[in-house]
């Protein structure tokens, strides 16, 4: 009963949220300059085009009432019609999404692969050249801006030797049997690995962008974490039981030290999310983020709001998913 | 009986530094023996069995001198083989029951990892271990307590979980690092009281770290009185409190509080006293530069 209780406050404060990020977007994007309509007609439109087509579209009417339009829709399930691709929003959000999911699932797990490689790396070898190696690793890593990356990546392994692609997800070429748009995780449940392959190769340098700054966070927190858990007195006990030193890092002093580390990854994780908008739109990547902005140049009204809503979801479900995380490995929280 | 554990000579630095920080400490303990080591805060003792175990913290060096565990020189072995004997032959019971159990674990693999991933027990046999280890330091329900985190268990009861760690592997030689300081005095009384018991069933060599001189006098038989990282004063028991040779164990002993005559005031030990003691120590840093 008490979880079931937790679970619904956690729904209701969820929708809330929701709900502030719909209010906020819609009014900001209405009360900023430049219109929808503007972008749509030639320059020199008649007064009587424009008068028309912004009837057209309702925005003729006071932002409360538009509100109200938009959000009576969606509670029917009508997000409204894409302004620059006259297609209804849920379904083109819908479509975008799994690429940029992909990308930054695959992101998140090269900063933890690499993060958390570096942070033990470290640790292992603390107080000697190897830590400070780890150290202006991470410094490097984190004084530069992930888009940064990006174009060094580009210039480095997509000019210079050209070993991975700059541009878009897939080689448009190849006969594509897919029928969702999880690319990744359904050519390796139709085992065609040679798609698989092209598709990391799109993919590898935007989510490598993405994840270095993620990964020195991960490496500098996790190690200073791991360095003050391997002075407490349950790890010097287990070092007396005759553990190595290995051990004693992994299964002593890991499961511990992990836990701030985790609520860091989880911040960072939307982030990184909002660090796919610009990486995308370097990469030709077909995502979210890519729509957003043509989204935002188009003045296109119900297209952003759709977009900002889905990734409001998406932040808060990360944050549900790292509070569960975190009770499940925090015993101490597990019945609080 | 021979003896288990044989200091000789031990001499520790910081890193790089030449002041010493343990000075020429030799001692040994027989089996079924308690040493008591006393000494102010700082005077180095936790730091002995700290050495022993191999757990001096990295800035602190041996540079001098030989631990012998069971016969073998711990200074000439490997590592790894090291450890090993270690752990298979000696425990620590901690200073601090609430910070010395891993929160995110058990207890019951908290006893039973060292059996079965050292010394190689089953994990049924470990379990049948630490069950009768928890009923021999009192638990009324061990098979709860087996299943609890650290956090659902009072700083006693995790005291008492460690020591039946510690013993889990019928260790020849247990060091208790002031074991009973963080406890307050009620369960003080229980806990020297179960150490001692267990001590005695299964004739473990001690060595008892404590600036308590009562706790002394009921657990110990023999004890080595420590200043600035030197045995001032070797003694037994029973001698140490009718006649202490060295003036400082003479103030330290007229500093402790008498619980026969509890107006008497407390007396601070003389300065005249510690001058005297800290001029010996250094000039015996003195005589081990010439001689080295």
């Amino acid at each position: 009963m008490k979880l079931l209780r937790a679970i619904l406050l956690r729904l209701a404060t969820m929708s809330v949220t929701l709900i502030g990020a719909a209010v906020v977007v819609f009014f900001v994007i209405r009360v900023v300059p430049g219109n929808p309509i503007a972008m749509m007609l030639p320059p020199g439109a008649s007064e009587e085009d424009i008068a028309r087509l912004t009837a057209h579209y309702g925005l003729d009417k006071t932002i409360l009432e538009q509100f109200w339009i938009w959000l009576t829709g969606v509670f029917h399930g009508d997000f409204g019609t894409s302004i620059s691709l006259r297609q209804p929003v849920m379904p083109l959000v819908l479509g975008r999404l799994p690429a940029t999911l992909e990308l930054a699932i695959f992101a998140l797990v090269i900063a933890v692969v690499i993060g958390g490689a570096m942070a033990l790396t470290g640790v292992r070898h603390r107080e000697t050249r190897t830590e400070t190696a780890v150290d202006v690793a991470n410094g490097v890593g984190l004084s530069i801006p992930d888009f940064l990356w990006a174009l060094i990546l580009i210039v480095l392994f997509g000019v210079l030797m050209p070993v991975f692609h700059i541009s878009g997800r897939i080689s448009p070429s190849l006969d594509l049997p897919f029928v969702t748009q999880f690319y990744v995780f359904e050519s390796i449940a139709r085992l065609r690995f040679d798609l698989w392959w092209d598709l990391l190769k799109h993919m590898f340098m935007p989510a490598l962008a993405l994840a270095i700054p993620l990964a020195a966070i991960i490496s500098q927190l996790l190690k200073q974490s791991l360095k003050e858990t391997m002075h407490l007195d349950y790890v010097t006990l287990s070092r007396t039981k005759g553990y190595s030193e290995n051990h004693v890092i992994l299964s002593e002093a890991l499961p511990n030290a992990v836990l701030p580390t985790l609520t860091l990854i989880g911040v960072q994780f939307t982030f990184l999310i909002g660090g796919t908008v610009i990486i995308e739109r370097l990469f030709s990547y077909e995502g979210l983020g890519n729509m957003a902005i043509d989204a935002v140049i188009n003045r296109d009204l119900p297209l952003i709001q759709g977009i900002v809503i889905v990734f409001a979801l998406l932040f808060t479900i990360i944050n549900l998913v790292v509070d569960m995380t975190y009770a499940l490995l925090n015993p101490r929280l597990r019945h609080a | 009986m021979s003896a288990f554990l044989t200091v000789n000579n031990l001499s520790a630095a910081l890193h790089g530094y030449d002041q010493r920080v343990l000075r020429s400490v030799s001692f040994s303990i027989d089996t079924g023996e308690v040493l008591g080591l006393v000494g102010e805060s700082g005077a180095g003792k936790s730091m002995i069995g700290k050495a022993v175990l191999g757990i001096l913290p990295s800035a602190i060096e041996i540079i001098e001198g030989e631990i012998l565990l069971d016969g073998q020189d711990l200074q000439k072995m490997k590592p790894a083989d090291r450890r090993r004997l270690i752990g298979a032959t000696a425990a620590l019971i901690p200073q601090d029951p609430l910070t010395a159990l891993n929160p995110s674990r058990r207890i019951e693999p908290q006893i039973t990892n060292r059996l079965v991933d050292i010394l190689g027990w089953g994990k049924t046999d470990a379990r049948v271990r630490a069950l009768e280890l928890l009923n021999e330091v009192h638990i009324d329900n061990p098979e709860r307590v087996m299943g609890s985190y650290p956090h659902e268990l009072s700083g006693g009861m995790r005291q008492r979980v460690l020591i039946a760690s510690a013993f889990a592997a019928n260790p020849k030689l247990v060091i208790a690092d002031e074991p009973t300081t963080a406890l307050d005095v009620t369960v003080q009384k229980q806990i020297l009281r179960l150490i001692r018991e267990l001590q005695e069933r299964h004739s473990t060599a001690m060595v008892f770290v404590t600036h308590d001189l009562g706790v002394v006098s009921k657990v110990c038989q023999r004890l080595s009185v420590l200043y600035g990282g030197k045995i001032v004063e070797n003694s037994s028991v029973p001698d140490f409190f009718t006649g202490p040779k060295h003036a400082y164990s003479r103030a330290l002993l007229a500093a402790t509080p008498k619980y026969t005559d509890p107006d008497a005031s407390l007396l601070p030990v003389d300065e005249a006293v510690i001058e005297a003691v800290a001029a010996e120590v250094l000039a015996s840093d003195k005589e081990w530069r010439h001689g080295g």
